[in-house]
């Protein structure tokens, strides 16, 4: 399937949310009684950077695999550009449509090279067949050292990716996301474990993809200092749900939000 | 083009170039050399016993291949291989039974022995085609190639892994096996398939019919060993070391892992039916103890010992496994599979690569101390 094809079909529910490019709907997720997502709505417009911050078990990861297909919502729409219907599709699925993630802990493919990663990762037809007779043309070998140099590690195509240090495996999977050319980016705390100089490139750079308006980003993270780098619009979530949203300024001032930081 | 300078730079394939024309040496003219042309009394001379005997061996090496395929570089432990193994010397035993004809012991010309002695009046109609090779020779592909796309879509759809995989295709092979014994089946119970007098015309009893059978296996052997190798090689290759792993990962760049998977177990079975279809002719029958679930279980204990993930690991572990095997046997045969048992604890606590493995960590230290 082509991503053509998939994006004009009609999907879901026959509900659509015209003008975005990820709306999130009352979701519910449940885990053995325990609501990881409760009743969550979240709206993300066309070219927009938001972060989301919020304390452990608030519900920040389930968000993003309900919206990358690892877990199914018990209730909810979660639309994708405005119609297409997520909570039916496979993960892989909904990678070829066009989201992309980084996850928390970085997941390169260790046994495999820092080139072979980003070529894995690389945009293209991604069925078994075209991938068993795949040849990499000399477009896609400039984009690859391109990116290469952008995560800094153009002169380690050849190491292998376990070998790399804790931030390089960050940046090798901040690598594998620009590699897919996706419209919307999700990254889970991209910098967690990162220096401080590594963190204020990565806020460059996500600051960098946000100036082309076809990237979509949502960007979830602890790090205060790093969410202030990026200066874009707060979301908070608590207990499965959003608590507050604006400006990081607007939301430290919260008074609900100040009482969840520091306990009642 | 960098795929392209990656096939002949690279040591690792000059390596792999070395290695398969040395294999290609010993197996396709040293052997049959040390056979045809050394006198028989001579140290040297290959009997035609071994001969056979290194033809055994060479169809496990297939096998093995087919199972490293799957196992080595998709992290899918089949344990279930020897069904795809037997259902393809299956397959090749009832061509060979039909062109026995009116030579069995009954002399009846439309119906092999057993069903005679059944007192079946008719064959059954799953047996029609097979007087012809070129049918037979296309279901010991197909029979094992459908039994493993459909077994391995319902499996890897519904995201069967790790050890309840294992099991659920142990308990195929278990199956298959008390299904085979049954004489209803119509595949000769019990005893099998046997008594066997030509394929193709060419005379099983005759020693140029076995040369040529052994050349042919050696042969397959290194289709087989080009074949991993292309399909190791191609990002396709890569995509499978990936599922191995961190197989969700690989689902969020978008691949679909059941495709990839259900690739791998299918070819992987078809080449286990080829090597059986090899192996039946050379042994002179098959019978439903091949199905049973610890000749699967062996299969793997020879890819661990040889170097799973490796090209060359699974040739030299069933080689190594089964020449183990046929000395002990005949040695001390109550020993063989505590043998057997304490080489799989062996390699898997202290040799994780296998023999392939050892070799390479052996040459480490020896090119470390040269640079000292």
């Amino acid at each position: 399937m082509t991503d053509d094809t998939l994006m004009d079909q009609p999907h879901g529910p026959g509900i659509a949310a015209p003008g975005t490019i990820l709306y999130v709907d009352s979701v519910t997720v449940s885990f053995d009684g325990f609501r990881a997502l409760n009743e969550l709505s979240l709206v993300i417009e066309p070219g927009e950077l938001r972060t989301i911050i919020g304390p452990n078990g608030a519900g920040k990861t389930t968000m993003m695999d309900v919206i990358t297909g690892k877990t199914r919502p018990d209730q909810g729409d979660v639309l994708f550009d405005g119609h297409v219907d997520l909570t039916k599709m496979t993960e892989d699925q909904i990678a070829n449509l066009g989201i992309g993630r980084k996850f928390q802990k970085p997941t390169v493919f260790e046994h495999l090279t820092v080139f072979e990663n980003l070529e894995l990762a690389l945009k293209c037809k991604r069925d078994t067949l075209s991938t068993l007779l795949f040849r990499l043309s000399g477009e896609q070998q400039h984009r690859i050292d391109q990116v290469l140099g952008t995560v800094g590690l153009k002169d380690k195509p050849r190491m292998l990716a376990g070998a790399l240090s804790h931030g390089q495996k960050q940046w090798l999977e901040i690598g594998m996301l620009l590699m897919q050319d996706q419209r919307l980016l999700l990254l889970d705390e991209p910098v967690a474990g990162m220096t401080d100089a590594e963190t204020e490139a990565t806020a460059e750079l996500i600051l960098d993809l946000h100036k082309d308006p076809h990237h979509s980003l949502v960007v979830v993270e602890h790090d205060m200092e790093f969410v202030r780098a990026l200066g874009a619009r707060v979301t908070v979530l608590h207990e499965g749900s959003v608590l507050a949203e604006g400006s990081l300024d607007a939301v430290q001032a919260n008074a609900k939000v100040v009482e969840v930081y520091l306990g009642r | 083009m960098h795929s392209l300078s990656h096939l002949f730079l690279n040591p690792g394939d000059r390596r792999f170039w070395a290695g398969f024309t040395a294999l290609g040496v010993l197996f396709l003219l040293l052997v049959p050399a040390l056979n045809l042309l050394l006198p028989a009394d001579s140290a040297l001379h290959v009997p035609n016993y071994m001969v056979t005997l290194i033809g055994k061996y060479l169809c496990y090496a297939i096998l093995a291949m087919a199972m490293n395929l799957v196992w080595g570089y998709c992290g899918v432990l089949s344990l279930g291989h020897g069904a795809f193994f037997a259902l393809g010397g299956y397959a090749i035993g009832m061509y060979m039974m039909r062109s026995i004809g009116a030579r069995g012991v009954y002399g009846n010309a439309d119906l092999p022995d057993f069903m005679v002695f059944l007192n079946w009046k008719e064959l059954p109609w799953y047996w029609l085609g097979f007087d012809h090779f070129w049918f037979a020779a296309l279901m010991v592909m197909a029979i094992p190639g459908a039994l493993a796309f459909v077994f391995g879509w319902l499996a890897f759809r519904s995201r069967i892994n790790g050890v309840y995989l294992s099991i659920v295709t142990q308990a195929m092979t278990y199956a298959l096996m008390l299904a085979f014994f049954r004489n209803e089946m119509g595949f000769g119970g019990n005893n099998g398939l046997t008594d066997f007098k030509d394929i193709l015309g060419f005379d099983l009893s005759q020693d140029a019919t076995k040369m040529g059978l052994y050349l042919l296996t050696t042969l397959v052997l290194g289709a087989t060993f080009l074949l991993v190798r292309f399909v190791t090689a191609s990002k396709l290759g890569r995509v499978m070391m990936a599922v191995r792993d961190a197989e969700s990962r690989v689902r969020f760049l978008g691949y679909s892992v059941t495709g990839v998977k259900l690739f791998a177990f299918t070819l992987s079975a078809v080449l286990a039916g080829i090597a059986g279809a090899l192996y039946v002719p050379q042994v002179g029958i098959i019978n439903p103890s091949e199905f049973s679930p610890a000749n699967s279980i062996e299969i793997a204990i020879w890819v661990a010992v040889g170097g799973r993930g490796t090209l060359l690991g699974p040739v030299l572990g069933a080689f190594a496994v089964n020449g183990a095997k046929t000395w002990l046997t005949g040695a001390a045969p109550e020993l063989w599979l505590f043998a057997l048992g304490a080489l799989f604890i062996l390699v898997t606590l202290a040799l994780p690569k296998g023999l392939v493995g050892l070799w390479a960590g052996l040459r480490a230290r020896v090119t470390e101390k040269s640079n000292d």
